[in-house]
């Protein structure tokens, strides 16, 4: 599972702004959602950075953003050096074929009047130059039997699978193409916290068998902590921390990383009334208007004159090993 | 301050030696077009006063249901309660006239819901709505309701509760808006509170608020708590005790250190080990094969055989009764010696 | 309704796969879940068309509509009075009750009434499934079009919608209709058609719009699928169930107001015969001689019904959770 060589994916000062307008005839815009606002990493092969954040901070929009599903406002995402952000037609549908995505809700990504057979075949349909049409559907049996379905389903529709197994059927849709890259959005937290594991597991062992790389976006730190091999933290459209994972959970050194992390809930009642928790005051504020200068200033109990002044650079800093954006770190 | 009187003082609806609220054999159908869905199979739990008890499930075991039944809040049909009893201070809630159990449901046993958007109504202000509470149940005038909602906000740690009070719900995030719903619920000095998944919406440090608010409210008050959870970790982190719902069933209760010591059923055991953690990184995850099971297709005897690595031949003949292996704990599986055994081994 | 153009794509692609094979057996609800093992080709339609043939209302509703449709085709299949002939009418015999001679009575002038029905079948049902056809395929298709593009399109087309909404409908007609000088079937459906098709067109847009935002929608984009793929496999069959729902139940509406208009003597006119101008005619007499009017209202009320229960389980067979 460890990454090798160069970066297949490269993004680069990433920004997406939706613009707010007004008037119902002649739109004028009054302002942004500052959605993704510059955010920079490299995936290599094979490896799995997650991504982690809370609601509003950016990851899903950037998930779009990865697989072109958004036009970003400026920056690049280059895979294998492929500029994909302002590719169009023929070669952004070249370039897809070796980024794929899983999606959060197993309920509405698959099309409810589309067997599972023709939903996993569709890939193929799309791009008839992967596998020649005599052998799709033998192709399509074998992606259900990997992902761990029965191939016999085929014939079914969506409905008659369980959440879990919903989530296969696009897994596998998303392997079709055999991907160098998969970006998973949130793609167990819809799930039974039975099923979780059953997923997770799987993503682990394709990765092992084909060598994907994942760019895994989630909010639940347990499972970016399980499944990445580096991590990034997302605070308002910036990436605030960057790290192998070890760093990130063992020595976070941005407040809100620290305080992200003591607040998840540890299964183990030892000891719990030891535990120190870092309580956040208040909520993030809105991506419409983010505060000057450091953007988790206004929650953030080491702030200074200097936090609102000056944006703090996502940079590895005396002392540590991984990047963070906090002077005082 | 209006919480003059403890819950004793003002007097039970009988008398009340044993558990504040204490759930006996209860058993909940749905009628469908397809059939009967038995959601509840008998299930039996209790509530001490100043305790917190988790109920811990997955989606369809029951949990909730079993929470809707206590309330009185179920769908008429298509449900139907077909057994069982429900004792608040020792009298049957199930056999209390409609009049009767509406003087108790918001007043005396209160609860809160995951989708805190929509159990708000988003054409009055939070402050209306909270009012609403004291001037249903209490006869307030209009200024008391209003004086009254403003010092429950400023309890549940709402910023700027004079201003805020004339705000719509849109207008609150989600987790304030989870706070205004807490405000309701505890704004008549419930003696039960049930919270069900009050967390699961709202993101972790918002989550961490939330949990951090509720335990200070209990603490303050001799109230009980029925946390209903899927979320190993919040349980690890609030309850006293526990009871966790597989299949509409209880498969195994305890006191919250032992079940995680020690689980005694294959389930919470499975639950357990499948579940990735924050504090350490693990090797790979041990998952749990297959799928919860079907309310409309329950396999016979255990409904947690088919996914069970404890399985002998007569867990699908025989439904096991929940054993009691201790004082305060139970298992429902024929081999729990072995699964405690497997569990400290 | 069924001749919209992607029902027909997905039967052919499907049938040109050699490798899969329908295995014959029940068809219906429950039967699936057991049929694990069996492999059977599927796409929607031909799975819809396999539900439908298993399903009462469907079966009964066809059983109707082919009956009236034969009807408008073959009249003299039914009866063998034709009411196009004067002498076939004796004004002695007017108003008469129902007897072995004439099944439902005679009418005002002494015409037999269950000739007269059977013969107008042809201009009403002409007129009713012409219409709700036109109007759901181009109210339809323009939905799609512009729900799915969206942006300028979208509000040019929505706006253009507006301003049909606000012509009053009687008037509208009356305009249309008074631009040719007689009336007959094809004015009447097209004075109909215009007006009707904005009402089409608003629930096809809002049903591609839901559809649209789905995530799968999403996926496909995604994957590189084309804009008539993300269309017609896509959006189509996850928007098309509302526009058949209500384009029966309009199909009613336009029947009864071919015999408004005709009434307003922009329609049809005598001698030619429709179930409108029966109504029409026999109204002011309803009390003396109710049958002149109930027996072309009841053909009516049975033309609409079967419609309606058609597009129910139509709706119903494309919809694989109700299967």
């Amino acid at each position: 599972m460890a990454a090798t060589g160069e970066p297949i994916l490269e993004v680069r000062h990433l920004v997406k702004h939706f613009p707010l307008t007004q008037g119902a005839l002649f739109r004028k815009q009054v302002g942004a959602i500052r959605a993704v606002d510059g955010v920079s990493f490299e995936l290599r092969r094979g490896e799995t950075l997650g991504i982690v954040g809370e609601s509003g901070c950016g990851k899903s929009t950037l998930a779009k953003l990865l697989t072109a599903l958004e036009r970003p406002t400026s920056g690049s995402v280059r895979i294998r050096g492929r500029e994909i952000a302002h590719a169009r037609g023929a070669e952004l549908k070249q370039v897809r074929r070796n980024i794929q995505m899983v999606m959060q809700d197993p309920y509405t990504s698959l099309n409810p009047r589309m067997t599972v057979g023709d939903i996993v075949g569709e890939p193929y349909e799309i791009h008839p130059e992967v596998v020649p049409k005599g052998d799709r559907r033998r192709a399509v049996r074998e992606l259900l039997e990997v992902v761990g379905l029965n191939p016999d389903h085929a014939d079914r529709y969506p409905h008659q699978f369980s959440g879990g197994q919903r989530q296969r059927v696009g897994i596998a849709r998303g392997l079709a193409l055999r991907p160098e890259i998969i970006i998973c959005d949130e793609p167990v937290s819809a799930l039974d916290v039975s099923i979780q594991a059953q997923v997770v597991n799987l993503l682990e062992r394709l990765q092992d068998e084909f060598g994907i790389a994942y760019v895994f976006i989630a909010h639940d730190l347990s499972v970016i902590r399980h499944i990445s091999d580096r991590v990034g933290v997302m605070y308002l459209g910036k990436m605030v921390e960057l790290g192998a994972d070890a760093e990130i959970y063992d020595r976070p050194v941005h407040p809100y990383t620290q305080a992200l992390l003591s607040a998840v809930p540890v299964p183990d009642p030892e000891g719990r009334e030891r535990r120190q928790r870092i309580i956040l005051q208040g909520d993030p504020p809105s991506p419409a208007s983010p505060p000057s200068g450091c953007r988790f200033r206004t929650r953030c109990w080491k702030a200074r004159e200097v936090c609102a002044e000056q944006e703090p650079l996502l940079q590895i800093r005396p002392g540590t090993a991984h990047a963070s954006a906090c002077h005082f770190a | 301050m209006w919480r003059s009187t403890t819950p004793a003082a003002r007097g039970g609806a009988g008398p009340h030696d044993g558990p504040l609220l204490a759930v006996d054999d209860l058993h909940v159908e749905f009628v469908t077009r397809q059939g009967v869905v038995k959601a509840v199979n008998g299930v039996s739990y209790w509530l001490n006063p100043g305790e917190t008890l988790a109920v811990l499930g997955e989606s369809g075991s029951g949990k909730s249901v079993t929470a809707q039944a206590i309330m009185g809040i179920l769908d008429t049909p298509p449900a139907r309660v077909s057994g069982g009893r429900i004792r608040f201070r020792g009298t049957d809630l199930l056999k209390l006239r409609e009049d009767a159990r509406s003087q108790i449901r918001g007043r005396r046993i209160a609860m809160i819901f995951q989708d805190a958007l929509s159990a708000l109504n988003p054409v009055f202000t939070v402050g209306a709505q909270i009012g609403e509470m004291f001037r249903v149940h209490l006869g307030d005038s209009r200024r008391e309701a209003h004086r009254k909602a403003i010092e429950l906000m400023d309890r549940v740690r709402i910023p700027g509760a004079r201003q805020r009070v004339h705000d719509y719900p849109h207008q609150f995030s989600g987790g304030m808006r989870q706070r205004v719903m807490i405000a309701m619920a505890i704004a008549l000095d419930p003696e039960v509170l049930i919270a069900d998944e009050p967390t699961t919406a709202l993101d972790v440090t918002v989550q961490a608020q939330i949990m951090e608010l509720l335990a200070e409210l209990r603490r303050e008050s001799d109230m009980g708590l029925i946390l209903i959870t899927h979320d190993l970790g919040v349980v690890a982190d609030v309850a006293d005790r526990i009871a966790v719902m597989y299949g509409g069933r209880i498969v195994e209760n305890a006191l919250v250190h032992d079940v995680y010591r020690a689980p005694a059923h294959p389930y919470t055991k499975g639950l357990l080990e499948s579940i990735p953690r924050v504090d350490r990184k693990g090797r790979q995850l041990s998952a749990i094969e297959g799928t919860p099971p079907n309310p409309l297709d329950m396999p016979p005897g255990c409904a947690f055989t088919p996914r069970c690595s404890y399985r002998q031949d007569n867990c699908v003949a025989d439904v096991p009764p929940l054993h009691r292996i201790g004082p305060t704990r139970g298992s429902a599986c024929h081999y729990w010696r072995e699964v405690l055994d497997g569990s400290h081994g | 309704m069924g001749d919209s153009p992607a029902p027909a794509t997905g039967h052919a692609r499907h049938a040109r796969r050699p490798s899969r094979f329908r295995s014959s057996g029940s068809s219906r609800g429950s039967g699936r879940r057991g049929r694990a093992q069996e492999i059977r080709p599927a796409s929607l339609w031909s799975d819809a068309w396999q539900d439908l043939r298993g399903r009462p209302l469907f079966v009964g509703a066809a059983f109707i509509i082919i009956v009236f449709l034969a009807m408008s085709a073959f009249p003299r299949l039914f009866t063998s009075v034709n009411p196009f002939d004067a002498a076939t009418c004796q004004l002695s015999d007017a108003r008469q009750g129902v007897s072995g001679l004439h099944w439902f009575g005679t009418d005002n002038l002494g015409c037999d009434v269950y000739a007269r029905v059977v013969y107008g079948a042809r201009n009403s049902v002409v007129i009713g499934v012409t219409t709700t056809v036109a109007t759901a395929l181009f109210g339809g298709l323009l939905g799609l079009v512009a729900g799915f593009t969206g942006g300028a399109v979208d509000t040019l087309f929505s706006r253009i919608t507006e301003i049909f909404f606000a012509i009053p409908s009687v008037l509208g007609a009356l305009l249309i209709l008074s631009v040719f000088r007689t009336g007959n079937v094809w004015t009447v459906v097209l004075a109909l058609a215009v007006l009707a098709w904005p009402m089409t067109f608003r629930i096809a847009r809002a049903a591609v719009i839901t559809a649209k935002s789905q995530d799968y929608v999403l996926a496909a984009v995604g994957l590189g699928a084309s804009a008539p793929r993300i269309m017609f496999r896509h959006i189509l069959p996850n928007a098309v169930a509302p526009v058949i729902v209500v384009a029966t139940i309009n199909l009613g509406t336009f029947v009864a107001a071919e015999a408004g208009l005709s009434f307003l003597g922009v329609g049809l006119n005598s001698p030619d015969i429709s179930w409108g101008l029966m109504i029409a005619d026999a109204r002011r007499r309803f009390l003396e001689a109710p049958g002149p009017l109930l027996f072309p209202a009841l053909f009516l009320s049975l033309t609409v019904l079967a419609f309606i229960m058609l597009g129910d389980a139509v709706r119903d067979a494309l919809d694989p959770k109700l299967r």
